[in-house]
């Protein structure tokens, strides 16, 4: 039984970090050692971490596939995208609605996300192959729904007996004519979390869907927002935000998006990355093959955002941009002070701890600081070394047996169409300036001295850190949302945020200050014993009349 | 209209499901284990396999579900998973220290051809099972059956624990199939009022309605225990409620250990809780008590209370057989009237119970197995309803067709109480008629124009 009554004020992280190995057997804690690390600052460089390897069998992780993070990640928000997975039933009810992706329809009003598709594949599919059942729920989904475009996820057996999905793929959009069809390789056994599934994922959008349409697009100071899933509406509030600014998104990859937005991707001037670790090489290409130069940028945080607009509007470096920028600030800024300093009386000095996603763990301390609250522990579920210590260790990174089979395209540029969207002249001076292209220091550095960096914590880790630590507030996904809540912790998800949202952009951090204050003031929490179980001995009795 | 593109005009689909009533057998089998007392379900494939089911439990529950998995690589899906398996073992073990793992396989290890007994031989051989530890193995391929399978297999993976000593013991086993902990705290409590001495397996209750202490046991204090597990040889006979989920259990038990079975419905409304109730009585040879009688005096009681509300209603459901078999007879002795059923799981007798039971009803029965929410939406379009009933995904239906909706099933993600309140036995059946009132008056009250708005109902 554990609990979390004790806290431990006294203890040195070498000695959490001690009591998380203890009873773990020699081999996994040689491999967890590793991967858990007392953040240090050191001069012009991190400590080094172990990330993206394997998951030890038996160690209960909160780590998915990769076909997660293929079909219900990248692919699952796109709207007008018949999904189309391929295996036996559970892979596609399993991601069907459950990430909170918000949708718009749109005027087109063309929308999948309430529906699932799967072949439903049987015995006798996987005995004698399950090609000819493909094709024909291709064609049964084109007669009914005509859409833009269908994609085929590959699940584990798939790859086992060999289906060769993107030749089916390919001859169904040859047949069909106005469809684009293409598959991903995505069987959950490849790689060794969700991140292989992103990569897979984005290389087949990067190939079949961007620079289809080369239509030019209205607009001034077009840019891609990348790795943006309008998780509970997130996305929603950052397009109000860059619409107030008068920027124009010619694409989120992949939150409210459409066929068109990938296809026109390449007509934008600026890419900006949300989330570094699912999207990071997309960036890459597109700068590869079309010219288009990328930031980092973040709007978890009221901060965070003022920062990522001024750095986009530095980037344009147009007067009248960079005034309506600081005009949206002034006028959003006060409702959020207002609310902020309000809930700061009750949030200050707190603690929390954060295990999620690729870029969550790091972006969401943003607006924690805001509220006064000190992040003791984080880290990521899949991210890998740079999204930890930043991206100067890229060059060292080894490719090892896992990450040797997720395909590394070889992007040329663009004949045509690849065009500087900045001289070199224009280049330097923003550098001079400080602007930084294409840059992400990771995790560690914003993270105080002592504080523990976690790579893939899992179940019981997890467990002891709030037993030892007691943090005010435990951050995580669904699966170690309540055997926290029972240590008597309130826990947030941030994979999908249990109920709330939007938290980007000004509106986001107001409804983040409000909930993070519900949840570490509410009452709920005093109530764990009952009278008779606090002092449990008589000490005296009524006398009834 | 969220779902927008489905037309009305129904077209014969051979090779797309879309909109599920089903999902695949390891999650059932995980739910299953988790009715045994300190067991650690181990889902033997890729780790997302075993992400998704304890998401999908979690949700539904709202309560921790432990569960480990062999995290299978690119390598282990070419050479076979036994190393991981092994290694999983003694990390659990060492880590967790669980009673007993239940492991099921995957449509990856399924494909692959793992065998559980040789690994588990192999663990066994090397030490790594502690003495007095138990493994126990189900095969659940997801691509054969659905959920109910994989309960069902784990089920029977439970009963083949028996270890019969050659006496009786005087327990009846009840083997509940895929039923809410409430329901099996309901069949526990009935089956004490009756006076029937059983061993319930599974059983969740205390397991995922847990409370909130300030304490987290991640093998909390229910379950059935695997001493109990292993008495099931020496029992005096077994009901088993549900052909699909319980039945193979309790024919392994009366052909393999020769404890005698009977196969009835799960007892949702009067006459299935009649039926078990008389088979309890009769198995364990005591007499039913006034309580017991009242009870059910209770629920016929509501039902001619409000019958005109219930009269020739109709009704579409979904979900598994066992269960809509049950709720359809409960519906139709009330004289409503389920016109459209369609479950996930394939199997031709559903629709041939489901038929025999509509058969006096003035109405066209749609029925189908194997079939999908889509489908169902498209009945509706054409045959208009009254109410639906069936887990959290028909939400979008009833939204669109706006039609009253009543959350049973699984998984429910959206609602809470299913796990404190049950839905079988008369009192079940009770509450399970509140909400039908509910949903139907509510609809009334909305809907009625002012002149005929009324206080009373």
């Amino acid at each position: 039984m554990a609990t979390a009554k004790k806290k431990l004020v006294q203890w040195e992280p070498t000695d959490v970090k001690k009591e998380l190995l203890k009873k773990y057997p020699a081999k996994v804690a040689r491999k967890r050692a590793k991967q858990i690390l007392i953040n240090e600052a050191l001069e012009n460089t991190t400590p080094e971490i172990t990330a993206n390897v394997r998951t030890i069998p038996g160690i209960i992780t909160m780590r998915g596939c990769t076909y997660a993070g293929c079909k219900g990640v990248i692919m699952g928000p796109t709207r007008d995208i018949v999904n189309l997975v391929h295996g036996p039933i559970g892979c596609s009810f399993y991601a069907w609605l459950t990430r909170r992706n918000q949708t718009d329809a749109g005027v087109d009003g063309e929308n999948y996300i309430p529906y699932c598709f799967s072949t439903d594949m049987q015995d006798s599919d996987i005995i004698f192959g399950g090609e000819k059942k493909l094709a024909a729920a291709i064609q049964e989904i084109y007669d009914i729904f005509h859409p833009k475009a269908i994609t085929i996820f590959a699940t584990c057996p798939v790859g086992l007996i060999g289906d060769d999905i993107h030749t089916v793929a390919r001859n169904m959009k040859a047949q069909l004519g106005d469809c684009n069809v293409f598959a991903f390789s995505c069987e959950g056994y490849k790689g060794v979390s969700q991140s292989a599934g992103h990569h897979i994922a984005n290389n087949q959008v990067f190939t079949h869907m961007v620079g289809e349409n080369n239509d030019e697009k209205a607009g001034e100071y077009k840019i891609n927002l990348l790795g943006e899933y309008n998780i509970g509406g997130d996305g929603f509030e950052i397009d109000r935000i860059l619409r107030k600014c008068g920027i124009t998104t010619i694409s989120t990859f992949s939150g409210n998006s459409t066929y068109d937005q990938f296809a026109s991707a390449h007509k934008a001037d600026l890419s900006c990355v949300m989330c570094h670790r699912s999207i990071n090489y997309v960036a890459d290409m597109m700068e590869t093959k079309f010219g288009i130069p990328w930031i980092k940028v973040n709007f978890i945080g009221a901060k965070s955002t003022i920062k990522s607009l001024r750095k986009i509007a530095e980037y344009f470096g147009d007067q009248k941009l960079i005034d309506r920028v600081e005009a949206v600030i002034a006028e959003e800024m006060p409702a959020v002070d207002a609310v902020c300093s309000d809930v700061l009386t009750r949030t200050a000095g707190k603690t929390a701890m954060l295990f999620v996603g690729g870029s969550r763990a790091h972006h969401y301390q943003d607006l924690f600081a805001e509220m006064g609250m000190k992040t003791i522990s984080a880290g990521y579920e899949f991210a890998h070394r740079d999204d930890y210590e930043g991206r100067r260790v890229i060059p060292t990174l080894k490719v090892d047996a896992d990450s040797r089979n997720i395909e590394e395209l070889e992007i040329e540029a663009d004949p045509e169409r690849f065009k500087p969207r900045k001289t070199e002249a224009e280049l330097k001076a923003l550098e001079e300036k400080g602007f930084k292209f294409k840059e992400y220091d990771g995790i560690m550095p914003d993270m105080d001295p002592g504080a523990l960096v976690i790579d893939d914590c899992n179940q019981y880790e997890a467990e002891k850190l709030v037993e030892l630590m007691k943090p005010d507030i435990f951050c995580a996904g669904i699966k170690e949302k309540f055997s926290i809540q029972k240590l008597g912790v309130p826990m947030k998800q941030l994979h999908s945020y249990d109920s709330g949202g939007p938290y980007a952009g000004f509106k986001g951090a107001v409804n983040f200050y409000k909930e993070i204050d519900r949840l570490v003031n509410s009452k709920v929490w005093s109530y764990m014993k009952a009278p008779w179980q606090e002092s449990p001995e008589l000490s005296a009795t009524y006398v009834w009349e | 209209m969220l779902l927008r593109h489905t037309p009305k005009e129904i077209s014969e689909r051979s090779a797309v499901t879309i909109n599920p009533a089903k999902t695949c057998q390891p999650i059932g089998a995980m739910y299953a284990a988790l009715g045994i007392h300190g067991c650690l379900p181990h889902s033997h494939g890729s780790q997302g396999c075993c992400a998704y089911h304890r998401s999908a439990l979690t949700r539904h529950y709202k309560e921790p579900v432990s569960a480990s998995t062999s995290s299978f690589t690119e390598g282990s899906s070419v050479f076979g998973g036994q190393a991981n398996l092994l290694q999983a073992i003694n990390n659990i073990f060492t880590v967790y220290d669980p009673e007993i793992i239940a492991v099921h396989t995957t449509c990856l290890s399924e494909t692959i051809g793992d065998d559980l007994n040789q690994i588990f031989d192999k663990a066994y051989k090397e030490g790594t099972v502690p003495k007095g530890k138990t493994l126990v193995g189900a095969p659940t391929p997801s691509y054969v059956g659905s959920h109910v399978t994989g309960f069902s297999n784990m089920v029977k993976a439970m009963a083949d624990l028996a270890e019969p000593t050659g006496k009786k013991n005087g327990k009846v086993n009840v083997i509940p199939g895929w039923v809410e902990p409430s329901d099996m705290e309901e069949i526990k409590r009935l089956a004490k009022l009756v006076g029937a001495d059983i061993t319930l397996f599974p059983d969740t209750s205390g397991v995922l309605n847990g409370p909130l202490s300030g304490e987290y046991h991640m093998f909390p204090q229910g379950g059935v225990t695997v001493a109990e597990l292993k008495g099931c040889g020496d029992a005096i006979g077994t009901l088993a409620l549900g052909e699909w989920c319980s039945a193979d259990a309790a024919r392994l038990l009366d052909t393999k250990y020769k404890v005698p079975c009977r196969i009835l419905d799960m007892p949702f409304g009067l006459k299935a809780t009649d039926r078990f109730i008389d088979a309890l009585r009769t198995i364990s040879g005591t007499v039913v008590p006034e309580e017991v009688s009242y009870e059910r005096g209770q629920l016929v009681d509501l039902i001619s209370d409000m019958h005109q509300y219930f009269y020739h209603k109709k009704v579409a459901l979904f979900g598994d057989p066992d269960q809509l078999i049950a709720m359809t007879e409960f519906l139709v002795s009330i004289d409503m009237c389920p016109v459209h059923l369609v479950t996930g799981t394939p199997g031709k007798r559903f629709e041939k119970r489901i038929k025999e039971l509509t058969k006096d009803m003035p109405f066209e029965v749609n029925v189908r197995a194997k079939g999908d929410l889509f489908l169902l939406h498209q009945w509706i379009k054409n045959e208009p309803v009254d109410l639906l009933i069936g887990n959290t995904y028909g939400k979008y239906i009833a939204r669109d067709e706006d039609i009253p909706f009543i959350r049973w099933g699984f998984p429910i993600l959206d609602r809470q109480g299913h796990q404190y309140f049950p839905t079988v036995g008369y009192k079940g059946g009770l509450h399970f008629l509140e909400k039908v009132l509910n949903a139907l008056l509510d609809r009334m009250d909305r809907d009625s124009a002012e002149e005929k708005f009324e206080l009373v109902y």
